[in-house]
């Protein structure tokens, strides 16, 4: 066996599967199926009681979303990881294993509109309180730090506008708070940054962008980064004490540096239920085997297309990363060396009308509420993704009402930068 | 490089992949040290994992003497054991691992290899035992590494850091798997380790 470590397109396309056992299919099969029979009772008590590695119950785990979990744990350089059905199911599902009534955690004020909604209304109901800070303002941070802190939530590439987040920093608050970094890196996705190089304890995704990447499967991802001590003080009881719902085990003893994902899979997704469908699991899978390539090129024509509308009459303002008069440049150069993402904002001289104009003349980009399809798509923030906050926190998320979002995807560049000249210029 | 130096230099904080499948492969008998019959302990699911993929396993534990695990016989200690063992599976803290160590010491022949269990780290005693010549790996489960190797631990979404093109035999109960798959980088515990490394000098 050779030492020899195998590259990221290596291992997007080979990391967690192997032809199949039984018939030998070189390709994932899609294991459609809801349960897995068992060889007599004593296999079924040993996996019911975790202590031995097998299939149960499709909510619980599947051999399609398997592969898809180990997959993206080798691309994150994580110790294990947690498919489920959305980005936010992934969010919640992370938190479930963290929080208490009562608890608090940290979260930047940059975040996709719908992770702010999720944040400060649904899981206000569960008593799970988050405390604001600016990911601009490292210290808003250290000064939202309090004995009921259990975490702290950033983006690494931030939805909508693409600036990008000074993941150490954050993580040296965290560190110091005794709380784990989550890190939710959809906009990046691992081949643009690996937030577990720089700190983060446990990323999540939504696969539904750029890791499925073609726009046509929802799904989440809760990466491991095995690198939290969960048994200090009592603080995480999901993971250092004795679980009732499996006659006393402790987690974090019997699984080490993988505990957190199992928790996440054994009293979170079994629990709440919010199970990815193997087809879906496929569907991403098939998507990440060419995540390397399509992602270098959205970044690149992503980059192209900002420069064409830094230089445009209409144009008040462009937030891309990848310029290097941006505020985030630095950030960039530091964080996301082969590209500043896909997704960024730009603002028109003509306000709301001129972006409601804009929107309505384009014709390749399609006007819709995603981002990170092959496709390139457009929308208008403040009456659709980020439309429930009200005007200030539009503003401080970066969806103000003359900003138009864009997720650039892997056309030719010349016929994108077409099609906006049109309907900019008439 | 000579296994003698490779021993020698050891890094307890991050093991070669090629350092644990070694261990793995070629160790037969097991003698458990801290096995529990209680069957939610992990020492009961790992000795019985480890039994159920052939290796010869033995459990050692004072207050179960007369009683049976899984079908083979408690033993009060170390020195109780009448024929020769490759490998000591320390399932005791980190305070109680150097008397365990210094009686593995005092066996003829001597084990190969003393293994402590996830979260047990003693540098000391490791000292001991690799001046010796005897392979120390410390704060790992070897069902978790198994399954990591053989990569059968992938069911449950685990990055068992290694790849493989060819097709694998369906695992059934009772069979030896392969550890040799290519193994690649990522899923590094170099943090979780310092941590229970930290824990045990304080303690
Ligand atoms: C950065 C980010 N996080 C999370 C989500 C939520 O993901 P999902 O729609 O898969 O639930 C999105 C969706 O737009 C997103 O852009």
């Amino acid at each position: 066996m050779s030492d020899r470590l195998p590259g990221f397109a290596t291992l997007a396309v080979h990391a967690g599967a192997q032809p199949d056992p039984t018939t030998g299919a070189r390709a994932t099969p899609i294991y459609q199926t809801t349960s897995f029979v068992f060889n007599d009772a004593d296999h079924a008590a040993s996996l019911f009681g975790l202590q031995a590695f097998g299939n149960i119950y499709t909510r619980i785990g599947n051999p399609t979303n398997a592969v898809l979990e180990e997959r993206v744990a080798a691309l994150e350089g994580g110790t294990a990881a947690l498919a489920v059905a959305s980005g936010h199911a992934a969010q919640v599902v992370v938190l479930q294993q963290l929080m208490q009534p009562g608890d608090e955690f940290i979260a930047a004020r940059k975040l996709y509109g719908g992770s702010i909604n999720q944040f400060t209304h649904a899981f206000k109901s569960f008593g799970w309180n988050v405390v604001w800070a600016d990911p601009d303002d490292i210290s808003s941070f250290e000064r939202a730090v309090t004995p009921r802190t259990k975490a702290i939530f950033i983006e690494s590439i931030a939805n909508p506008a693409g600036s990008i987040t000074d993941i150490e920093a954050i993580s040296t608050v965290a560190r110091k708070a005794g709380v784990p970094l989550i890190v939710d890196n959809t906009l990046a996705s691992p081949y643009l940054i690996r937030p577990i190089d720089h700190g983060a304890d446990i990323v999540v995704h939504s696969l539904t962008k750029f890791l499925g990447g073609h726009g046509n499967s929802l799904g989440g991802i809760i990466v491991d980064a095995g690198t939290f001590d969960w048994s200090t003080g009592g603080k995480y009881p999901m993971l250092s004490e004795p679980r009732p719902e499996y006659h006393g085990i402790r987690l974090q003893e019997t699984f080490g540096n993988f505990a957190f994902a199992i928790a996440c899979r054994v009293l979170g997704l079994r629990d709440l239920g919010p199970a990815l469908s193997p087809f879906n699991a496929f569907m991403i899978l098939t998507g990440i085997e060419t995540l390397p390539l399509r992602m270098q090129k959205q970044c690149d024509n992503a980059k192209a297309i900002a420069e064409f509308l830094a230089g445009h009459p209409a144009v008040a303002s462009v937030s891309y990363a990848g310029l290097p008069s941006d505020k985030y440049h630095q950030l960039a150069r530091k964080y996301a060396p082969k590209g500043a993402g896909a997704v960024f904002t730009f603002s028109l001289k003509g306000g709301y009308d001129a972006g409601v104009s804009l929107v309505s003349k384009l014709q390749l980009f399609s006007h819709l509420a995603n981002v990170g399809d092959t496709r390139s798509l457009v929308i208008h923030p403040a009456s659709t993704t980020h439309s429930q906050l009200d005007d200030a926190a539009k503003i401080k998320s970066g969806a103000g009402p003359d900003v138009v979002r864009l997720s650039i995807g892997i056309e030719d560049k010349e016929d994108l930068i077409a099609d906006l000249e049109q309907a900019l210029g008439a | 490089m000579s296994d003698n130096k490779k021993r020698r230099h050891m890094n307890h904080d991050a093991y070669p992949d090629n350092y644990i499948r070694g261990i793995l492969n070629s160790v037969k008998s097991i003698a458990m040290v801290g096995a529990s019959p209680v069957n939610v302990r992990p020492s009961y699911f790992a000795f019985k994992y480890l039994a159920q993929r052939g290796y010869d396993m033995i459990p050692v534990n004072p207050g179960h003497v007369g009683k049976e695990l899984l079908g083979k016989p408690f033993v009060a200690s170390l020195s109780d054991i009448s024929r020769p063992v490759d490998m000591i599976d320390i399932f005791r803290n980190s305070s109680h691992i150097l008397p365990v160590v210094e009686e593995a010491l005092t066996l003829d022949p001597l084990p190969k290899v003393i293994w402590m269990q996830l979260g047990a780290r003693d540098d000391v005693a490791a000292a001991k035992a690799e001046s010796v010549g005897i392979k120390v790996v410390m704060n790992r489960c070897p069902k978790i590494e198994y399954g990591r190797l053989s990569s059968e631990i992938s069911w449950m979404g685990v990055n068992s850091r290694t790849l493989s093109s060819k097709r694998a035999p369906a695992p059934t109960q009772g069979m030896r798997l392969s550890l040799n798959r290519m193994s690649v980088g990522g899923g590094d515990t170099a943090a979780s380790d310092r941590a229970a490394k930290n824990k045990s000098e304080q303690s």
